[in-house]
């Protein structure tokens, strides 16, 4: 679905990614894990578009995304909850689903929307308060929920469990896991490695803007390395 | 009595005109956080335009289409040439582009067409309307209509339509709204050909009543500024509410006090406004999270 080929990525004169590898096949959950800074975000920013990729290709579906701006990935079936969330913070939380859908003006959208309430609850108590006054577990439900009305095969995560409290963390992995049945393939970023190991099927460490490992999930839980310099077992 | 309803109509005349102001400035600032110093621009080549289409032997509704259409193009050029090359720098930097282009606009016009001031026939005659003792401009009716029709199609197209939405999100968070795929390029330029629209229209209705040449445009910018701040930045109804009280509060400055202070009223306005409450009658507290 996804294969990504010696992706070097730049911040001015300063360049980040250092020329990164990576395969996500349909269907599954791809999780890349490491550090603050090791350029896990900037990697998905690549992906969709809104950072410059100084060299290497990205091919999402058989089409390479060289020329392919930011607003159009999304018609392609590649969506992005971005980190921080994101969200609209002055329309209302059934507006931000809405906008998510934007590219669609079927009655699919309203079936969606019922889908992202049930998935939800919360987000439907809250429809028409503006988004910008959610709590932050809320506020990353919504971005999650946002993502998925676009219709995506593919959903880029960017550090959902980002200051979330450890209940609302365990659901929000729940949710990851249970887009399989919906046929969504999901590549996961996190800092949080046991967390997004654990759902995951594959995954990637990533050092300083380089790929150091990479296998199955279940494998990479229980390397001696991972689980001393992520893990902290 | 019959002076109070009198400074009234002149008043919500003049309100109007400011009211349309404000909302140019409405959908611009919505889609960028940007205040467009360029917009009373916009309403004076909209009546300029309109003068010389029609003194070329054009009728007066095509004149005025094409004045709009005309207007609607330097907007989106505005945009494209001084806007876009400057995107990322922080929205001060923008307002000042805006200012610029005013003065090349005014500088523009002063050089095509010329320094006089102009007027065409009003739409529905000259005749004045009896009403209660005192008198109404059928061409009044006119502006006072356009601002609540141009209010209404805004207020539909901010709340019920996805575009307008799309704008409202593009304002909100740029990233994100490419992200669910709106082009954020393309909403820009739909703004500010809008908004070049909107003004171009205000110009067109009022020319008969207060006149028109290259240097109108300084005032009604000021003018709608104040509207716009009185009635809540971004906000349609604000934009009306406040076009119109600022007219009123003028008309009756220069009924009851002096004509002489009757400029000074929006800066007043202004001022008044950023010392009370800054988010004006309608805006939006804004509450965020973080």
């Amino acid at each position: 679905m996804l294969t990504v080929e010696g992706l070097r990525s730049r911040y001015g004169r300063i360049e980040v990614l250092h020329g990164l590898d990576l395969e996500v096949s349909s269907g599954e959950i791809v999780t890349v894990v490491g550090a603050n800074g090791a350029g896990k975000t900037t990697l998905l920013k690549c992906l969709s578009g809104i950072q410059p990729v100084s060299d290497g290709s990205i091919v999402f579906r058989g089409e390479s995304f060289a020329s392919v701006p930011a607003h159009k990935r999304l018609k392609r079936g590649l969506a992005q909850s971005p980190e921080g969330r994101q969200i609209f913070t002055n329309l209302s939380v059934e507006e931000n689903l809405r906008l998510g859908a934007f590219l669609f003006t079927d009655e699919r959208v309203e079936r969606d929307m019922a889908d992202a309430f049930a998935m939800f609850p919360i987000l439907k108590e809250k429809r028409n308060l503006a988004a910008g006054g959610l709590s932050g577990g809320q506020q990353q439900m919504l971005a999650i929920a946002r993502a998925l009305m676009g219709r995506p095969h593919c959903l880029l995560l960017d550090e959902p469990s980002m200051g979330l409290a450890p209940l609302l963390v365990a659901q929000i992995f729940e949710v990851v896991k249970s887009l399989k049945q919906r046929d969504v393939t999901v590549l996961l970023v996190e800092q949080n490695a046991y967390g997004a190991l654990k759902i995951a099927d594959r995954g990637y460490v990533m050092e300083t803007g380089r790929i150091t490992m990479t296998g199955p999930a279940p494998e990479l839980i229980a390397d001696p390395r991972i689980r001393e310099a992520y893990l902290g077992l | 009595m019959d002076a109070l309803l009198q400074f009234l109509f002149s008043g919500l005349t003049v309100g109007a005109v400011y009211a349309l102001v404000a909302l140019g400035f409405t959908i611009i600032y919505n889609a960028s956080d940007v205040v467009n110093f360029a917009q009373g621009e916009f309403v004076m080549l909209g009546g300029m335009i309109t003068v010389f289409a029609f003194e070329a032997g054009l009728p007066l509704p095509l004149a005025a289409l094409l004045a709009i259409l005309a207007t609607s193009a330097i907007g989106v050029g505005l945009n494209k040439l001084a806007i876009e090359p400057a995107r990322g720098a922080p929205v001060v930097s923008l307002i000042i582009i805006t200012i610029g282009a005013s003065i090349v606009i005014r500088g523009a016009t002063q050089l095509i067409f010329d320094k006089q001031l102009h007027r065409f026939p009003s739409f529905s005659g000259d005749d004045p309307i009896h009403v209660l003792g005192a008198t109404i401009l059928p061409q009044s009716l006119w502006v006072i209509g356009g601002a609540l029709a141009v209010f209404v199609g805004l207020w539909v197209f901010f709340t019920r339509t996805l575009t307008g939405k799309a704008v409202l999100a593009t304002a909100n968070n740029r990233v994100a709204a490419q992200l669910v795929g709106i082009n954020t390029g393309w909403v820009m330029t739909l703004s500010f050909g809008l908004s070049a629209a909107i003004g171009a229209f205000a110009g067109v209705l009022v020319t008969p009543i207060t006149l028109v040449g290259y240097d109108v445009g300084v005032a009604l910018a000021l003018k709608g500024f104040a509207a716009a701040m009185l009635g809540g930045m971004g906000n349609p109804k604000g934009a009306l509410v406040g076009g119109l009280l600022l007219g009123c509060f003028e008309a009756l400055t220069a009924g009851y006090l002096s004509s002489q202070y009757k400029e000074a009223v929006a800066f007043i306005v202004i001022l008044g406004v950023l010392f009370v409450m800054p988010q004006g009658l309608f805006g939006r507290k804004s509450t965020e999270r973080v």
